[in-house]
């Protein structure tokens, strides 16, 4: 799969507003469900997982209550397993709460097609049935192929299908956190 | 040591980088994860048709290669010797043809002549994993057997000492040493092979191992002691006299283990002879990891079916914490 190369480069948060997007979604979590109880984050590779660490801790400094967190690789359960399209690693699947009875939040840096998601829904049921799973993430960019959509958004991105939005983070060896736009 | 994640047959170790060997032992480790869940199931291998052509009895490596490929999703099937064609004089080429023709993905062939699974890989267009070809290689046991002792030793490359494992037994006969004496010189092992003088292969030195005639010279010091079967259909010939001698010539028994590091592993890749290569207390004591291996053979042979599945495609790497 060749990629055009991007000429235009948009950041939309920086490692500043990320922390203020996080806040914001903290809160909604917190309004949504009161001192965070019977609730789990879980985090989606790769970046989904420290995303959830940051609102992990966010939440138990407000609610001074543990909220327990998992993480999850999706790669075994993706619908293009096999196609080639590289996965960038397998890493691994943890839970360390009982999934069973559980309210889910799965945490995941940009929502796009929504195969990802769908995949990660599959993976999570393996594991027990649990009461509710939501969906959290930071960037939601549109060109959903699946009837998927985020209980908590960070933000909407306008983008067109030739675009990428990339969020890196100094926790996934990136130098800063920063969520950026780029355009052919 | 940098994963190399394409793997096109799974054909014996002898051609494989170690980087090849590396990354197979690190999916292993999460396949082995999604056989401690309650579900032990993911769908990655949907509609992938995996054939297991034994030609050779085995249950423990056909049952494990199955259960593999159910945990995976993959739809299996099993021709064994005696159910199949082979008897009606059928060549194993015009077997594998007709197998073929149903269009499975893998083949995972189990076959009394060396060599036969090089041959099919070239024949047919299935990939091709050997679980055992005559004297030749056994590949997925090595990998388990690696597998098992970086659990409990740690990796196998870049130490400060190099892992000692000593080999014992009818080296000359055995396929899984064979294979376990390519998997870890390429990792870098310290290689102690023993046994009686018929069944030590000659020039085997040339493979980077160093050989003994006496057992306790062979187990001195070492981290891993791996008992090999005793086929008791040699014995009586030239090779040995009877299991009493053997035992007592190169048995496993608690004297001679305390040669070896006192946390040393003991293996057997099974079935065992009980009493004649090694004694019960000790295949049945603490220090033995012989069910172990077993369980980590479905782990292993998952990782190996994942791999060859995607056809010389690179798979995504593994994340090594």
């Amino acid at each position: 799969m060749s990629q055009a190369p991007f000429s235009i480069e948009t950041t939309i948060a920086d490692s500043q507003k990320v922390d203020a997007i996080l806040d914001r979604l903290a809160d909604e979590i917190l309004a949504a469900h009161p001192k965070c109880e019977g609730i789990a984050l879980v985090g989606i590779y790769t970046a989904g997982v420290p995303l959830s660490q940051r609102l992990q801790q966010r939440l138990e400094a407000k609610t001074g209550t543990s909220v327990p967190m998992g993480m999850i690789d999706i790669t075994l359960y993706r619908d293009d397993a096999l196609d080639g399209l590289p996965s960038p690693v397998v890493g691994e699947t943890r839970f360390d709460f009982p999934v069973e009875g559980t309210q889910i939040i799965l945490v995941d840096d940009v929502l796009y097609t929504g195969r990802t998601v769908r995949a990660a829904l599959d993976a999570v049921v393996d594991f027990g049935r649990p009461k509710v799973i939501k969906l959290l993430v930071l960037a939601d960019r549109g060109h959903r192929e699946f009837p998927i959509e985020a209980n908590f958004v960070g933000v909407r991105v306008e983008t067109s299908k030739r675009d990428s939005v990339k969020l890196s983070l100094p926790e996934i060896g990136n130098e800063t956190a920063c969520l950026k736009h780029f355009q052919p | 040591m940098e994963q190399d994640a394409t793997l096109e047959h799974l054909l014996g170790l002898r051609h494989l980088t170690p980087g090849q060997i590396r990354n197979i032992l690190d999916h292993a480790k999460r396949f082995k994860a999604i056989n401690e869940r309650k579900i032990k199931k993911v769908p990655t291998l949907r509609g992938t048709t995996v054939v297991n052509f034994f030609v050779e009895p085995s249950t423990r490596t056909r049952t494990s290669f199955e259960i593999a490929a159910k945990r995976l999703s993959a739809d299996t099937l099993s021709f064994s010797a005696s159910s199949s064609s082979f008897v009606k004089g059928e060549t194993l080429l015009d077997t594998a043809r007709n197998i073929e023709a149903m269009q499975p993905e893998i083949l995972v062939l189990r076959h009394k002549a060396s060599g036969a699974p090089h041959m099919l890989s070239r024949a047919i267009d299935a990939a091709i994993v050997n679980a055992g070809d005559g004297y030749h290689e056994h590949p997925t046991q090595a990998l388990l057997d690696m597998f098992t002792m970086e659990e409990h030793k740690g990796p196998i490359s870049n130490r400060d000492v190099p892992l000692k494992v000593a080999i014992v037994g009818d080296i000359a006969h055995s396929r899984v040493a064979r294979s376990n004496i390519h998997g870890l010189t390429k990792l870098g092992a310290d290689l102690h092979l023993a046994g009686p003088a018929t069944m030590l292969p000659t020039a085997v030195e040339s493979l980077g191992v160093t050989v003994h005639y006496s057992v306790e010279d062979a187990l001195k010091d070492a981290d891993v002691v791996m008992m090999l079967r005793i086929q008791k259909e040699r014995m009586g010939t030239d090779l040995f006299p009877n299991d009493r001698e053997y035992a007592r010539m190169f048995g496993l028994d608690k004297k001679r283990l305390q040669l070896a590091k006192p946390d040393a592993l003991v293996m057997h890749p099974g079935p065992i002879n009980r009493g004649i290569e090694i004694q019960p207390d000790i295949a049945d004591g603490p220090q033995s990891v012989i069910l172990e291996q077993v369980t980590n053979g479905v782990a292993v042979r998952m990782a190996v079916l994942y791999l060859v599945s995607h056809r010389g495609r690179p798979a995504a790497p593994v994340e090594v914490q």
